[in-house]
């Protein structure tokens, strides 16, 4: 008997890989998949029956004989008919989960390479036209339109050009990249190719985190069996050692070239002196997984899907405390509030949801009354925040805002390249503004007693500072900024003001996205949840301010 | 040490972008970067020692003391967090006897922080000497905790 199981990375962490061995010992026939994607039914195991393939979910190593027999009570039927997956349109990632990730047979049978052919058919100019015309934008999230990129890299002189892939998927709540790369390789592969043929490229590189140790083995294996095919293109796999920050692209070639992965200044763009000082694409994996579908069913199907100049689909990472957490793919447009409470089911732990953080670590953080928007670009500009690369963090109630600020400004400070003094600098600074307001709010009544791991009150004590100098001793005694501890002006009102304006000069005075971008999560919590920075509902300042001398 | 150095650079080449790649499989075959390694590798890659020092310490991946002969990498991003990834933390801490970032003192396990496998829907998540695992409650670091001790 044919028995389907996922070797994802997620699924294997959840136990796929002794439930694969069970079946195997029980002699059926284990064929080792990518995951579908939805992470409550995982281990997901699929019997080939003459009905079609048959999912029993979540199951584990002891369950063989249930599953065998159709009795468990966990078997789902059709998994493409369960309501998760029903809504979806799967134009990326329409193989994953469903094949062989390594088998090229596979991978031919369900219209692999149709892309790369068609393409191939086409001078190269006419490659980008149809990428343009797809209206596809950069999925890492910056959502530049893919096909204006490739033309200045067509345009820009020079015999000896590169294809770069951003793997470095390090943002919190995404994983499509590493899900893409385990279980469908070849569709980046085949993506690459056709950028290589559209802007004249030899050589490529796909930069993975070294956090995806899954990912890395499954693409170097796939990347040694497909070379025949996109042959005279060669690619290679460069594995990342730990900095979040490579995942900007100018960190990246860096680091690719050997260097530490300091973010460059532009201009000049990657496109035109990228990688070792050459004309460079340097894309998303989600990006140059979406080409080959438009070259093989062409630019239009693509665009026909989509919400205003956000064109195309989506993979959407439903991720932290969700109930149906897990990858959807869907045209732009879908409500933020359908995506999380819908096709989520609201938090795995049934309490209300309070936060959802869209777009990773440096995206803002939304309460549900901004669940309204639709998902694309421009609306989640307006609303002040991002969609990045589309991964969605779910929070419950017990969520303490202040301390997800706080970590954003850590995160920060713990992952800066070092090359910019608002990001290198003003994100330790952030970090202790933001305890000096912890240490002074009162107790929100989010956070539970028992909030363990987390320091609370660590900044509280400098304030203390000189008993002679008295807060209300005029302007001196109540400097915003002062290189004496006890002369800054530790009221809530000042350090909140402080934030705001530190998060100001991050946002405009920052080289890149990380220093640039972390005022997103910080500013939205000071914005929509203000109790949690002791500001409202009743800001009575005068209390605390004695509390915090 | 060395003859894998150059053993390595005769099979990979000795340009300059095979620096993070040298560093890894140095590190992969001897557990660390030692400090000593640094002239060595310098001169294979006909770089300098500082330049060389100074992408071993920008990178969180390389190591120059020894870890523990166990490694467990606790995710502390936030989709973990929104998991209840802070009080596994410190209960993980806890459990192994050991700080987060720190080794312990008689070298059998270190804890390490670890910014987002991604396995954010099942988390909190962790590798435990490179091994996946996810839904880590206070019976999983039971588990690994034992695993340390055998």
């Amino acid at each position: 008997m044919k028995i389907y199981v996922s070797r994802d990375m997620a699924s294997v962490a959840l136990g796929a890989d002794d439930v694969a061995q069970a079946f195997a010992d029980a002699g059926c026939e284990v064929i080792r998949t990518g995951s579908r994607g939805l992470f409550s039914i995982e281990p997901l195991v699929e019997v080939e029956t003459a009905d079609g393939r048959i999912g029993y979910g979540p199951v584990g190593p002891w369950d063989v004989a249930a599953v065998l027999d159709g009795s468990h009570p966990n078997r789902l039927g059709a998994v493409d008919q369960l309501s998760f997956f029903a809504g979806q349109q799967r134009f990326t990632f329409a193989r994953c989960g469903m094949i062989d990730p390594l088998s090229l047979t596979d991978y031919a049978a369900q219209d692999g390479w149709k892309g790369l052919d068609a393409a191939r058919a086409m001078a190269p100019q006419a490659v980008v036209d149809a990428v343009k015309a797809s209206g596809l934008r950069g999925r890492g999230g910056a959502g530049f339109p893919t096909g204006i990129k490739w033309q200045t890299v067509l345009d820009a002189p020079g015999t000896q050009k590169y294809i770069v892939c951003n793997a470095d998927e390090g943002d919190s709540g995404t994983f499509a990249d590493r899900m893409l790369m385990e279980g469908d390789p070849y569709c980046l592969i085949e993506g690459m190719a056709i950028a290589a043929h559209a802007v004249g490229a030899h050589h490529g590189y796909i930069y993975i985190r070294s956090e995806y140790p899954f990912a890395i083995y499954t693409m170097r294996l796939a990347i040694e069996r497909s070379a025949h095919r996109i042959a005279p293109f060669t690619l290679e796999v460069r594995e990342g050692a730990g900095a979040y920050v490579c995942g900007e692209e100018t960190a990246l070639l860096d680091s690719i070239e050997g260097k530490r992965g300091q973010v460059r200044a532009k201009p000049p763009l990657p496109a035109l002196k990228g990688l070792f000082g050459q004309p460079t694409v340097i894309n998303n994996v989600l990006s140059l997984a979406a080409v080959p579908f438009i070259l093989a069913e062409g630019a239009d199907a693509y665009a026909a899907v989509g919400f205003g100049r956000s064109r195309g689909t989506m993979p959407v990472q439903l991720a932290g405390n969700v109930r149906h957490g897990g990858l959807y793919e869907i045209g732009f447009g879908i409500t933020l509030g359908e995506l999380v409470n819908d096709i989520g089911g609201g938090t795995a732990n049934g309490r209300p949801v309070r936060a959802v953080q869209v777009g990773g670590p440096l995206g803002a953080y939304f309460p549900p009354s901004m669940f309204h928007l639709p998902f694309d670009y421009e609306s989640f500009a307006a609303a002040g925040g991002l969609i990045g690369h589309a991964g969605i963090t779910v929070f419950d109630d017990s969520v303490d805002m202040a301390h997800m600020a706080r970590f954003a400004m850590e995160f920060c400070a713990a992952e800066s390249c070092g090359k910019c003094t608002p990001c290198r600098i003003g994100s330790t600074r952030g970090v202790e503004i933001v305890d000096r307001i912890m240490a002074a709010r009162p107790t929100p009544p989010s956070v539970m007693p028992a909030r363990a791991g987390i320091s609370l009150a660590e900044g509280g004590a400098e304030e203390k500072g000189d008993p002679s100098v008295r807060w209300d001793d005029g302007v001196l005694g109540k400097a915003l900024y002062s290189r004496s501890p006890s002369r800054i002006d530790s009221s809530l009102d000042a350090q909140t003001t402080l934030l705001r304006d530190l998060c100001d000069t991050m946002k405009y005075g920052s080289l890149c996205a990380l220093g640039g971008f972390t005022p997103y999560p910080v500013l939205s919590a000071l914005d929509y949840f203000p109790e949690d920075f002791g500001a409202s509902p009743s800001p009575n300042l005068a209390p605390l301010k004695e509390a915090a001398e | 040490m060395e003859e894998f150095i150059e053993g390595w650079t005769a099979r990979h080449g000795a340009t300059r972008d095979q620096l993070l790649p040298l560093l890894h499989a140095v590190q992969e075959e001897a557990g660390y970067v030692q400090d000593a390694l640094v002239p060595v590798i310098a001169r294979a890659l006909n770089l300098s020692r500082a330049d060389v020092h100074g992408v071993v310490t920008f990178y969180h991946d390389f190591r120059r003391t020894p870890a523990g002969r166990h490694v467990v990498k606790l995710c502390r991003a936030e989709s973990c967090q929104a998991r209840g990834g802070a009080a596994i933390e410190a209960a993980a801490a806890q459990r192994l006897g050991v700080a987060m970032g720190e080794t312990r003192s008689d070298g059998a396990v270190s804890l390490e922080p670890v910014y987002c496998l991604g396995l954010c829907a099942v988390g909190p998540n962790a590798l435990v000497d490179g091994r996946p695992m996810a839904r880590i409650d206070t019976a999983a670091l039971d588990r690994i905790a034992a695993e340390v001790a055998a």
